[in-house]
């Protein structure tokens, strides 16, 4: 098996607190290989944000620090002078941020944006630049994409800034695309052609993607492979398959039970898991799910094991031959409360 | 965008008419105290003011009052000082404009550079010890009153090291045109400059250092950082032309104010014969119709300043730019 596009092991991210330090993110590991599409999943504030850009050191040093390794083609971005990481942001690694709304500088036309990441990487002049800025905008899909490169980012809808921020992202041809929840603010429409944008990206480009959301539809259509975030730390990671027909913690139960099916009688309402995730100052110190965990036992005080089998796995003592009798008795359990 | 100035014009317009009535009220008809007397100062004749009464209109409607002062101020332009027998005051005011002119400009372009360069080293470094001493001099320079700098200045340059090397070359106090010695007018005006600038360095380093670091944390800034940019470019390009609003706004105010006579601690103490000092002379004399026209010219100038301001605002922020 190759060595993986992007090898993150052991991440570890902590803030300054008054007095000490809060942890965000507790050992998270994962790769992704080359071709593939990652998901990461879970609540908001479980830190799939906070993870990647650490990764790409997009956060506040002087109040964040970040512990573990993370390897790009085998070079470890953390111990990257900050010249070399600058050369793979953007070129090697493109990212996607979650909010298009506020994602371009408002002072500087679309184009200029574009055009000044390419310039950043390549020896091209201005004006191919320019030209290539104008493609990425017709390949992402923009009507019109010489008028669009002279217009300001609040001159263009949500879906179009979106857009406009995928062409950025592509310009370089990064073999990695982070995407931060790349359809959340867009209606569904307009989602499913910023999906279908990625599906070719990959298959024309052969990029990985890591693709965060919160909608496991999404994951279903897209992903390879499925990471579970819970208050910083990675609950359960297997193969869209894995996840889907045989999840193994009682937190993935829950985010299944929340997609509507596709077929059959809908569920009186759609069962959601009852309370809020902790902040990074609150979690407690045994499995962090759970204060939430309907089939908790006094054995979760501890720090949980993790069970592996294969590719897959999940961050829970339950043992795999009480899941399915577990899961069934959750589901009448709600049948009954709903 | 052309619309937008001309319309920014005429919208000017219409404010220094309104200034220019309101000023006229406050000062004529303000009841209760005879105008012709106040224009004719202290220790007028009676054969005086009757003549300024009849010549002012003050027996005829307030409109024509007003019709007659705008006249003399703007058309005829021969307002004359009564205090000061028969000086007339707008060609003394427009003598005087040059050199407040000279010390404001010079002034403003370094506080403008200084201003930028406190601000964006210590945004860039902010929490160092690099940023914690900039800030400590921007305080400093902040709180040390504007005639006790000045007069230290003079001090040191033009009595106690005068004759050093390092000062010797600094003139007597005074302002030299520049149309007729561009070198006096310069080393006459350095150490003015530096004494003015000094307050709005301080003042415009520290704002702009907190609206960087504020921008620092936008969306933005991160996405010119996942480009792949130099972190210089990220803070010149990204950050700076989006935070300088509360900057552009305060030069505005600042440099209207200064030009129109708030100069005039600076002026007074350096000798030079500006709008400030030709105030601060008139208000000593209650001289009625030179402040008038100090006033008026003051007010103009802040709203002039205000509109070029606004039309600032569009070069730098393209969402305020009207389609
Ligand atoms: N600069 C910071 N200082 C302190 N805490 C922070 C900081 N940045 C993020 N956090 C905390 O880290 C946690 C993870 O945040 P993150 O943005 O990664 O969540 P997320 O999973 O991306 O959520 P969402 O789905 O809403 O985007 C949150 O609890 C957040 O409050
Ligand atoms: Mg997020």
């Amino acid at each position: 098996m190759p060595a993986p596009l992007l090898d993150v092991s052991g991440l570890r991210v902590s803030f300054a607190a008054d007095g000490g330090r809060s942890t965000a993110i507790q050992d998270v590991s994962f790769n992704v290989g080359a071709g593939e599409v990652l998901s990461i999943v879970g609540e908001s504030g479980s830190g799939k944000t906070l993870s990647l850009l650490s990764v790409l050191g997009l956060i506040d040093r002087r109040t964040t620090f970040v512990e573990g390794r993370a390897l790009f083609n085998g070079r470890d971005l953390f111990t990257l002078p900050p010249r070399e990481l600058r050369r793979i942001r953007g070129a090697g690694i493109a990212l996607i941020s979650q909010d298009p709304m506020t994602a371009l500088t408002p002072v500087f036309t679309i184009g200029d944006q574009i055009a000044e990441q390419i310039l950043a990487h390549e020896k091209v002049s201005r004006r191919a630049a320019r030209a290539r800025a104008v493609d990425l905008l017709r390949e992402v899909g923009i009507p019109s994409p010489e008028e669009a490169v002279r217009r300001f980012p609040h001159q263009l809808s949500g879906g179009m800034r979106q857009r406009a921020v995928i062409a950025m992202a592509l310009s370089c041809n990064p073999a990695l695309l982070i995407a931060d929840e790349p359809t959340t603010a867009l209606d569904v429409t307009v989602q499913a052609q910023v999906l279908d944008l990625l599906r070719r990206l990959r298959r024309d480009h052969g990029s990985s993607i890591v693709l965060i959301t919160h909608d496991m539809g999404v994951v279903a259509e897209m992903a390879d492979r499925v990471m579970v975030m819970y208050a910083g730390r990675v609950v359960e990671g297997g193969t869209v398959r894995e996840i889907f027909e045989d999840p193994w913690h009682p937190y993935s139960w829950g985010l299944m039970n929340s997609i509507p099916p596709v077929r059959g009688a809908k569920p009186a309402r759609l069962v959601s898991i009852p309370g809020t995730p902790p902040t990074p100052q609150d979690i407690p110190p045994g499995c962090a799910f759970a204060p939430r965990c309907r089939l908790r036992r006094p054995a979760c005080a501890a720090p949980p094991p993790r069970q592996e089998a294969g590719g897959h796995q999940a961050l829970c003592l339950i043992e795999a031959a009480e899941r399915p009798g577990l899961r069934a008795g959750l589901w009448t359990a709600e049948g009954t409360a709903a | 965008m052309i619309a937008a100035v001309l319309q920014r014009l005429v919208q000017m317009a219409f404010v220094m008419f309104g200034i220019s009535v309101l000023v006229f009220l406050i000062f004529f008809a303000t009841p209760g105290a005879d105008p012709a007397a106040r224009l004719a100062g202290r220790n007028a004749s009676p054969e005086t003011v009757q003549q300024i009464r009849h010549e002012f209109g003050f027996d005829r409607p307030l409109p024509v009052q007003y019709a007659i002062m705008m006249k003399k101020l703007f058309i005829t332009q021969d307002l004359t000082s009564f205090v000061n027998r028969g000086e007339k005051v707008v060609p003394e005011i427009l003598a005087a404009a040059p050199a407040t002119l000279s010390l404001v400009a010079g002034a403003a372009l370094l506080w403008v550079l200084g201003g930028l360069f406190v601000g964006v080293i210590s945004a860039a470094t902010r929490g160092s010890w690099l940023d914690r001493s900039l800030m400590i001099l921007a305080l400093i320079g902040i709180s040390m009153p504007v005639f006790w700098l000045a007069s230290m200045a003079n001090l040191v340059t033009q009595s106690a090291y005068h004759d050093s090397w390092a000062f010797s070359w600094v003139p007597e106090l005074g302002y030299t045109p520049l149309t007729k010695n561009p070198l006096r007018w310069f080393q006459g005006l350095v150490i003015p400059w530096l004494t003015l600038a000094t307050l709005y360095v301080g003042i415009y380093g520290r704002v702009l250092r907190a609206n960087l670091i504020e921008t620092l944390q936008e969306d933005y800034i991160r996405t010119a950082r996942a480009k792949g940019l130099s972190e210089t470019r990220v803070l010149l390009r990204h950050g700076l032309r989006t935070s300088l609003a509360a900057f552009v706004t305060m030069f505005g105010l600042d440099f209207g104010s200064l030009v129109g006579g708030a100069a005039l601690l600076t002026e007074v103490l350096f000798g030079i014969n500006g709008v400030g000092r030709l105030t601060y002379i008139a208000l000593g004399n209650l001289d009625l119709p030179m402040i008038l026209a100090s006033v008026m010219y003051a007010s103009f100038f802040v709203v002039g300043a205000n509109a070029v301001v606004d039309i600032l605002y569009a070069v730098i922020d393209p969402r305020v730019r009207k389609e």
